[in-house]
């Protein structure tokens, strides 16, 4: 039983954590056509912020509470000033878009080498994430549900912005038909920078979420942005259910494959999966049709 | 678009390309003698080069080799230097690549025309700078323990090989009655050969090795794996994980309710600067190693002290800073013993060269130019610092290729 | 006349670095200065196969350091074999392993074996790859992503397979290039010019694809892909073609590589290294003829003299350079240098995707 229990709920837990970074990827590359490549760098922003969170709050059981907000704004606020200052002068250049932000990426890797040094830096779990609920053998820890939860919560709050606000539906109007929604009054642009305000800031939670991992260090993005990116591409653009779906699938897959082979496999048997299923979907799960994308 | 004469021009310079390229025609016969060494000795000063990754994945552990290194030599200048000579050190970066750091030690010895160079620290990195430093008969000084398996006549070897820190921690493990253990390492060759050795040493022992896992080198995530752990239940876990990934290894084993009292881990690469970086309270876990800032003689004193006053008194000291520093020391015991830079001359002498290093008296073997070490094994303390539990009581012979240890087949699996 | 330097001033360019590279280097740079060059004229081959596919051909390719190592790890096992003599076990399978040698390297013993499996290799995988994608027509980033993708997990399969490939530490320590000694002197300048002569090979291969039918449909694909579907070609099977040619290009550079830099490693095949040789191509101008070598050639000389003088600065020149050059010159530095002196083959159109 276990060698299933423990892949199971262990993968559903890690899917929950690339759904977080997914989420916002999706989001913006589905309004905007944009890739961020240093969307990896937003987690590893968020992880900083619940380092220096605890820096202030000492408390472990709180400072978590404090972070995850301060993780959202510091991590927004980190891609509103790339949208504004880089991204926002290369509209439909999505590929160049692509490589800037890898640049930016490099760069923001080596400035947190040097602020926060090459060593990584600890994070304490608060101690009422401390423990675990054995179910059929895997001693399922707790801060592993809390991944679990910090997903759904904060999926439950997207899908609520986007088909309740009225700024959801200009985000919605804007992925559908730019020219169209900024014919009635949408102000795209506008929308374009609070979107992604919203999507880099959700990185920052899974940043926040992944110290509770790994604790900090400055190449933590590079480590899951990646099955981040695949999460993109397999579940398809423009709705959230897609990218539930392809996040949890590929969190599960792979530990899965982990467990029948060894980790390094796994990495390879699910870029193999992801690549055979974009030979029955190419577009995705589920797609929008949208203007042209690159 | 294909004209005669466009065809004529393509020919041309195809034609041209080809003739220029044959100029530089090759030499079939030739022995290919080794470089003539450049090295400057006539001067007040002799340079030495320190080569350690500043940027990329291993600068984290690299920079504190160069830290101490850079200490060694301000000592030894403030001291009269090496044979008279002040010691100018050229400093470059392996950026973490083993091409970089092939590329980057030839350029020390045939560009800056150094006598020695200190530093590298990946076996990967040793195995790229190896050829280049034969070649040009140079001298490279490598701090770091590593998976043995090797003898070079041009590098010296200042970390501990595998018979100086593996095969202790498993003589540790049999003293303590440990039947069953359980190996979790990184997936690339210095944990690959070390479960090697261990797996053939514990069945020499009679400890059953009951699970052995690897996750990449940049993977943090360990909860499957040490689910396995839990599931196996052993009486010792042998760590042999590298870097940042010990970060998520330590956290999922304390979240899956594992704990030092029941599963205690022995890791080696897990020293005084790692330990307080997990984010969890690691005290009573183990690790093998041959210095711990904790050893108490005067010249350790001297050595933290030093250090501290220098990089501020927050640092602490490990084993591979010790080994660098001690690298920098026994060089220049091996030119003042062999009165000469010349790489030929001090391998002549070098056989019984002796330092009396923070770590203890440390000694030359001439013929594998790894050094003689005591083995040590610490028990972490709520200071984050080690307490000695186990001492191998005498320094260690290094014997890289285990010929000394019947149990050792290479080619067995 | 100006037909004359359309037609020919990008070969007398070619013509012109040759002569640089060939004959002025060697004579005034030092072995090490000049061996260093060899590994840049590496990058640059690979770099000539990434200004087709992407500037041409507007596919961002970011995992050619996969193609890079299958030319670099092929040519790395006959070297190692070749040192280890015939009947030879590589040393490190006797370290890390049972000490006997995977089937699948038996083939390589053989020369002529290795330099068919350089060509032939990149080519099958990139086909495979390709027609599995571009049949069903991925593109734009899903493509760039899905190469990187395929960047991370070579590096990762390369390491996890220690006894087979050497692991982490690649494959090193070799002795004899077909023959030759690569400790002496002479014979490392000659692998150094077989490198210099092959990037001029490869220059003068594109240039002569630039001025074809298929260049121009190349391009048409680039910039509208439905109306050459509408016309009656197939863009996959162009795009498939392209995809191939930079594959053997990079494979190209890669084999040549393992000799110069005397290392292949997982470090000089993975996702960053796949960006690093993307960085010359979009320095150099990624559309321009001679755009990418000069921009590769460029980025590794600013790679061994910034990480000289600047040693924990390097970083930040690269993402740097991403940052200004996509931003204000995304033709390149060469487009704004370059048109003047006839080093272009004059550009119908703006230079830029999508």
């Amino acid at each position: 039983m276990d060698s299933f229990t423990t892949p199971l709920l262990a993968g559903t837990a890690t899917g929950a954590l690339l759904l977080i970074a997914a989420l916002g990827l999706a989001l913006t590359f589905g309004q905007m056509g944009v890739i961020n490549m240093a969307h990896g760098e937003f987690l590893m922003a968020g992880a900083y912020t619940a380092f220096l969170t605890q820096q202030v709050v000492t408390n472990a059981d709180v400072s978590i509470l404090v972070a995850l907000p301060a993780a959202f704004v510091v991590a927004g606020l980190l891609g509103l000033l790339l949208e504004v200052t880089v991204i926002a002068w290369m509209y439909r250049r999505p590929l160049d878009t692509l490589l800037v932000t890898v640049g930016v990426g490099l760069f923001l890797q080596q400035l947190a080498k040097d602020v926060f040094g090459a060593q990584g830096d600890p994070v304490r779990t608060p101690s009422w994430l401390e423990g675990n609920l054995p179910v059929f053998g895997y001693h399922w820890p707790y801060r592993q549900m809390f991944t679990i939860v910090l997903a759904v919560v904060a999926l439950a709050a997207l899908a609520a912005l986007l088909k309740y606000s009225s700024f959801g539906r200009q985000i919605r109007a804007t992925v559908q038909n730019r020219d169209l929604a900024e014919t009635v009054g949408v102000r795209t642009r506008a929308v374009d920078r609070i979107t992604f305000f919203v999507g880099s800031g959700l990185a920052g939670i899974g940043g926040v979420a992944v110290s509770l991992i790994s604790g900090t260090n400055p190449r933590l993005g590079t480590a899951y942005i990646i099955s981040a990116f695949l999460v993109v591409v397999a579940g398809g653009l423009g709705q959230l259910k897609g990218t539930v779906i392809a996040a949890f699938a590929v969190g599960i897959a792979t530990s899965f494959f982990a467990d029948w082979t060894s980790a390094s496999m796994a990495q390879v048997a699910t870029f193999a999966l992801v690549v055979v299923f974009l030979q029955l979907r190419p577009q995705g799960l589920f797609t929008v049709r949208s203007r042209g994308l690159a | 678009m294909f004209s005669p004469r466009s065809r004529l021009a393509t020919g041309t310079v195809v034609a041209l390309t080809a003739t220029l390229g044959l100029s530089a025609c090759g030499n079939k016969d030739g022995e290919g003698t080794a470089a003539e060494s450049c090295v400057d000795t006539s001067g007040d000063s002799i340079k030495l080069g320190f080569l350690n990754s500043t940027s990329g994945a291993m600068a984290i552990s690299e920079q504190t080799v160069r830290d101490s290194l850079s200490l060694a030599a301000e000592e030894i200048n403030a001291d009269g230097g090496i044979l008279g000579k002040e010691i100018e050190f050229v400093t470059e970066d392996g950026a973490s690549d083993p091409a970089i750091f092939a590329e980057k030690i030839d350029k020390l010895l045939t560009g800056d025309c150094v006598a020695a160079v200190f530093g590298g620290w990946t076996s990967a990195s040793r195995k790229a700078m190896l050829p280049v430093v034969e070649a040009n008969n140079g001298l490279l000084f490598y701090p770091v323990q590593y998976e043995g398996l090797e003898a070079s006549e041009n590098i010296y070897y200042t970390g501990a090989t595998t018979n100086q820190q593996i095969i202790p921690a498993m003589d540790f493990l049999a003293s303590e009655g440990v039947e069953s253990l359980f190996l979790a390492g990184s997936d690339y060759v210095f944990p690959r050969t070390a479960n090697k050795i261990i797996k053939q040493y514990a069945a020499e022992l009679g400890i059953e090795i009951v699970g052995e896992e690897y996750v990449p080198l940049d993977d943090d995530d360990w909860t499957t794996q040490v689910a396995k752990i839990v599931e196996a239940d052993p009486d010792f876990v042998f760590n042999t994980i590298n870097g940042s990934s010990n970060v998520g290894f330590i956290k999922a084993y304390y979240e899956q309710g594992l704990t030092a009292e029941t599963n205690p881990i022995i890791s080696v690469s897990i020293a005084e600067e790692e330990a307080p970086a997990m984010g969890k309270d690691v005290t009573g876990q183990y690790a093998a190693w041959n210095y711990f800032q904790s050893v108490e003689s005067p010249t350790n004193a001297t050595f933290i002290a030093a250090f501290q006053d220098k990089y501020g008194a927050e640092r602490p000291t490990s084993d591979p800073m010790e080994a660098a520093y001690t690298s920098l020391y026994l060089y220049k015991a091996l030119v003042e013993k062999a009165e000469s830079f010349e790489v030929d001359d001090i391998n002549e002498s070098a056989d019984g060269v002796t330092f009396d290093a923070p770590e203890g008296t440390v000694t030359i073997d001439g013929d594998n130019h790894h050094i003689a070490k005591t083995a040590l094994i610490g028990q972490i303390n709520s200071d984050n610092q080690f307490d000695v539990v186990w001492s191998s009581e005498s320094p260690i012979e290094p014997d890289p290729f285990l010929e000394g240890y019947d149990w050792w087949d290479p080619s067995a699996e | 006349m100006r037909t004359a330097v359309r037609t020919f001033g990008p070969l007398v360019a070619i013509a012109a670095l040759a002569v640089l590279l060939l004959v002025v280097a060697p004579a005034v740079l030092s072995p090490f200065r000049l061996n260093n060059l060899g590994k840049y004229c590496c990058w640059a081959i690979a770099a000539v196969g990434i200004g087709l596919a992407w500037g041409r051909g507007g596919m961002l390719v970011m995992g050619q350091g996969v193609f890079f190592g299958i030319g670099g790890y092929a040519m790395a096992m006959h070297l190692k074999l070749e040192a280890a003599g015939p009947e030879g076990v590589p040393d490190f399978m006797m370290l890390y392993g049972d000490g006997t040698m995977p089937v699948w390297w038996e083939p390589f013993r053989s020369g002529a074996f290795t330099l068919f499996a350089i060509v032939a290799l990149p080519a099958v995988a990139a086909a495979i790859l390709g027609y599995a994608i571009f049949k069903r027509r991925v593109k734009g980033a899903y493509f760039a992503i899905l190469t990187q993708a395929l960047a991370v997990v070579f590096a990762t399969l390369l390491i996890a397979t220690i006894q087979e490939t050497g692991g982490f530490n690649g494959l090193n320590q070799f002795t004899f290039f077909f023959g030759y000694n690569l400790y002496d002197p002479v014979n490392k300048k000659m692998v150094y010019s077989i490198a210099a002569a092959l990037l001029i090979g490869c220059l003068v291969v594109v240039w002569q694809l630039y001025r074809s039918r298929f260049g121009e449909l190349l391009v048409a694909t680039r910039d509208a892909e439905e109306r050459v579907r509408f016309l009656g070609h197939d863009p996959a099977n162009v795009k498939l073609a392209a995809f191939v040619i930079a594959a053997v290009m990079a494979s190209i550079g890669g084999a040549m590589f393992a000799p110069i830099a005397g290392i292949i490693s997982p470090s000089d095949v993975d996702a960053t290294a796949s960006i690093f040789l993307i960085a010359g191509v979009a320095l150099g101008g990624r559309a321009l003829l001679l755009g990418p070598a000069l921009g590769a050639l460029a980025v590794g000389y600013g790679r061994s003299s910034l990480s000289e003088s600047f040693p924990d600065q390097w970083t930040y020149f690269l993402g740097a350079l991403f940052i200004v050059v996509i931003l204000l010159f995304p033709a390149g530095l060469g487009s704004a240098f370059g048109r003047a002196a006839a080093l272009v083959p004059l550009p119908r159109r703006k230079e830029t995707t999508s």
